[in-house]
């Protein structure tokens, strides 16, 4: 493999990583304050559709992005009042709304454009354009790190490098403010939050709402940047993989960003089985690579590799009195 | 908070969610444009209204049944297997890897060996999470939800490069052949008299409603069931009883997936005749749907998985004479799960209110 391959690679392991990235780092604050969310999916899926329609309805991918925010919000909000204020069973409502999401995004897309429950090919300005980053083409001459900063790392659009930045911003925020410590108390031991006073039930309701954000976003990436518009079922187990990378970084967001790009990588390479096959000199079966993210989920899961620990109070409602 | 009468809680509660779901699913249909009165009637038509609507329908309700028996059973003991799924499709691998070995002479002997073949594949794609579970304190709704993506591409290797025959193009195996076609019910004297022309529904429907009976028995009739729910209810109580964790959760796990994996003896051998991509076709994931509806007991399963075969049957018929996109069905399915699994507390909260007002009336 040469150096162009691997930068190639590279590239679109960091295209890969960034909705994988924003679904993870959604999860993890609501599994944070001890709401379980495999509903990540279907919050991506509603995302996508209302990006995707709105930005070719109005032409401004922006207010398409607002829209998938939005939508993402709405499922959110629904798996906040099923499973905070009514104590309903946190996974079965993710899974609901999984399928619920799954139909609703093909029904309305069929509804506005009778495509097949597609939407059209975004174009101009309803797309998220590359950036170029600064001197991105004076340093490209320069050895080894001139093309890996031109090719790599600038040229994606805006959220590759917003969802990079909300790394280090989630780790700021969960462990070095107020409003962190209060969240992750309150999916370890929520009754010593209550008997401080603070609403357990307003914090709950405030990650979730930070997850349906950022589960817009992801959704958004998808349909506006790393494809040209909606696709029934186009997020293909994104929110699961996400879910997958959540375990294996044991909920830290610096380590969320690792597995991301871990899986982004495998994602990456999956598309390029010639070049896996150059490297190890025997054939490896297309579906083994896809299959990679998930069997190194549960071998992390069964305790190999460290021990994956859940927030204590993860997915189990609150009771304030009995 | 008062207790709902046991009557309410048994029947109504189900029929309550089912009939939000329902409202909510007339508001999507008319947000689309459509009538929804006009759905219902076609949909009624198409799956109820002759043969061979009932056919389909009862085919699909065989699939549903297994899936939700398997969904129940761990249910029972406190397991949320969301693998039924991948163990479906592997147990339709079983299936295809059993009937296409031998030539066998007859469909009764294929029906048992290929039974065999889809419940063990089944059980054994349910042993490790279940394992890992038990043993190792793994979440089992992740690791079920890892191993459908697992199944689903072994499978796409297995279709692709291992059995397809050579020269084909589609991934699929090779057709199982006519000696083991399993006989549809216009085939069974005494239902050819209803039934009349081909269709789908074939005699694995009577294994589905043997396993249903066999699932009661094991769970109220049983030393082993009564551990299952025990262990089910209180793991502390299970295990200060003697129970074993290890054994129970591994065997609830492993009929679980057998019973999944036996729902492709109705799908693969019964209907496609071969083993192609997606065999399942979301039915391992309904079977939640159902165990939920169903409210975890196997006679409520049936119902429930009847009333999932019409609802599948009369999609169908929608996405073929209406502008209404098929992929309604799901969203019905993700309204009842949501209704009868996640806001049942708000269901519950909503009849005793009711309940209460009319006890206040009778007291005046």
């Amino acid at each position: 493999m040469d150096y162009a391959t691997l930068l190639q690679l590279l590239d679109s392991t960091l295209r890969f990583a960034t909705p994988l990235l924003l679904a993870c780092l959604a999860g993890l604050y609501s599994e944070r304050a001890g709401i379980f969310d495999i509903g990540l999916e279907g919050k991506m899926l509603m995302a996508a559709m209302a990006s995707a329609s709105v930005a070719f309805l109005t032409g401004s991918v922006w207010i398409g992005l607002m829209a998938g925010i939005g939508a993402a919000l709405v499922f959110a909000a629904l798996h906040g009042i099923a499973s905070i204020t009514f104590r309903g069973n946190q996974l079965i409502s993710g899974v609901a709304l999984n399928f619920l999401a799954s139909g609703i995004s093909v029904l309305t897309a069929q509804r506005l454009f009778g495509q097949g429950g597609r939407t059209p090919a975004l174009t101009d300005g309803a797309r998220m354009h590359e950036i170029t980053l600064p001197f991105a083409d004076t340093l490209r001459g320069v050895p080894l790190i001139g093309p890996l900063y031109a090719d790599v790392i600038s040229g994606h659009s805006i959220l590759v490098y917003v969802a990079l930045l909300l790394v280090p911003a989630s780790w700021w925020l969960l462990y070095r403010t107020r409003f962190g410590l209060r969240l992750r108390a309150v999916g370890e031991n929520p009754a010593s939050v209550d008997t401080a006073g603070v609403s357990v039930t307003g914090l709950r309701f405030a990650a979730v709402a930070i997850t349906g954000v950022l589960c817009g976003l992801a959704g958004a990436y998808m349909a506006t940047a790393l494809q040209a518009g909606f696709g029934r079922e186009m997020t293909a187990g994104r929110g699961y993989i996400a879910l997958a990378a959540l375990i294996f970084a044991k909920w830290r967001p610096v380590a969320a960003l690792w597995a991301c790009l871990l899986f982004g990588f495998f994602q990456a390479i999956a598309l390029r089985p010639d070049v896996v096959e150059s490297i190890l000199t025997f054939k490896v079966p297309v579906p083994a690579l896809d299959a990679l993210p998930y069997a190194l989920t549960v071998i992390v899961l069964a305790g190999f590799i460290g021990k994956a620990i859940p927030p204590r109070a993860g997915g189990e409602p609150y009771v304030k009195e009995r | 908070m008062d207790r709902l009468p046991r009557w309410a809680d048994v029947a109504l509660v189900p029929l309550v969610s089912l009939a939000l779901a329902a409202i909510i699913s007339a508001l999507v249909i008319l947000s689309i444009g459509e009538n929804p009165g006009e759905a219902l009637s076609v949909m009624v038509d198409g799956a109820l209204g002759s043969p061979y609507g009932w056919g389909y329908t009862l085919y699909y309700t065989t699939s549903f049944i297994f899936t939700g028996l398997a969904v129940t059973i761990a249910f029972h003991a406190g397991l949320f297997n969301i693998g039924g799924e991948g163990q479906s499709q592997l147990g339709g691998l079983g299936v295809a890897l059993v009937l296409l070995s031998v030539p066998w002479p007859h469909w009764s002997v294929a029906l048992l060996a290929a039974s065999l073949g889809a419940a063990a594949f089944g059980a054994a794609w349910a042993a490790i999470p279940a394992w890992l579970q038990a043993r190792r304190g793994s979440h089992i709704v992740i690791t079920t939800i890892m191993f459908n993506y697992i199944a689903a591409s072994l499978l796409v290797y297995m279709l692709v490069d291992v059995l397809r025959p050579a020269g084909q193009m589609d991934s699929a195996t090779a057709r199982f052949g006519e000696a083991v076609r399993l006989p549809t019910f216009d085939q069974i004297p005494g239902l050819n008299l209803i039934f009349d022309k081909g269709m789908p529904a074939n005699i694995t429907f009577f294994i589905a409603l043997a396993a249903a009976w066999g699932v009661w028995a094991l769970l109220w009739r049983t030393r082993l069931g009564y551990e299952i729910r025990t262990f089910g209810k209180s793991e502390a109580a299970a295990r200060y009883a003697g129970i074993n964790p290890t054994r129970i959760i591994m065997i609830a796990m492993l009929l679980s997936g057998a019973l999944a994996g036996l729902m492709s003896v109705n799908n693969v051998m019964g209907e496609a005749e071969r083993l192609v991509m997606n065999s399942a076709e979301g039915a391992g994931f309904i079977g939640i749907a159902v165990a939920l509806m169903g409210r975890n007991h196997p006679i409520g399963v049936v119902l429930a998985a009847i009333l999932f075969g019409f609802l599948y049957q009369g999609g169908a018929e929608l996405g073929l004479w209406t502008k209404i996109p098929i992929e309604l069905r799901i969203v019905v399915q993700g309204l009842v799960i949501l209704f009868t699994g996640a806001l049942n507390y708000m269901v519950e909260m909503l009849l005793v209110r009711i309940f209460a007002l009319f006890r206040t009336k009778g007291a005046a």
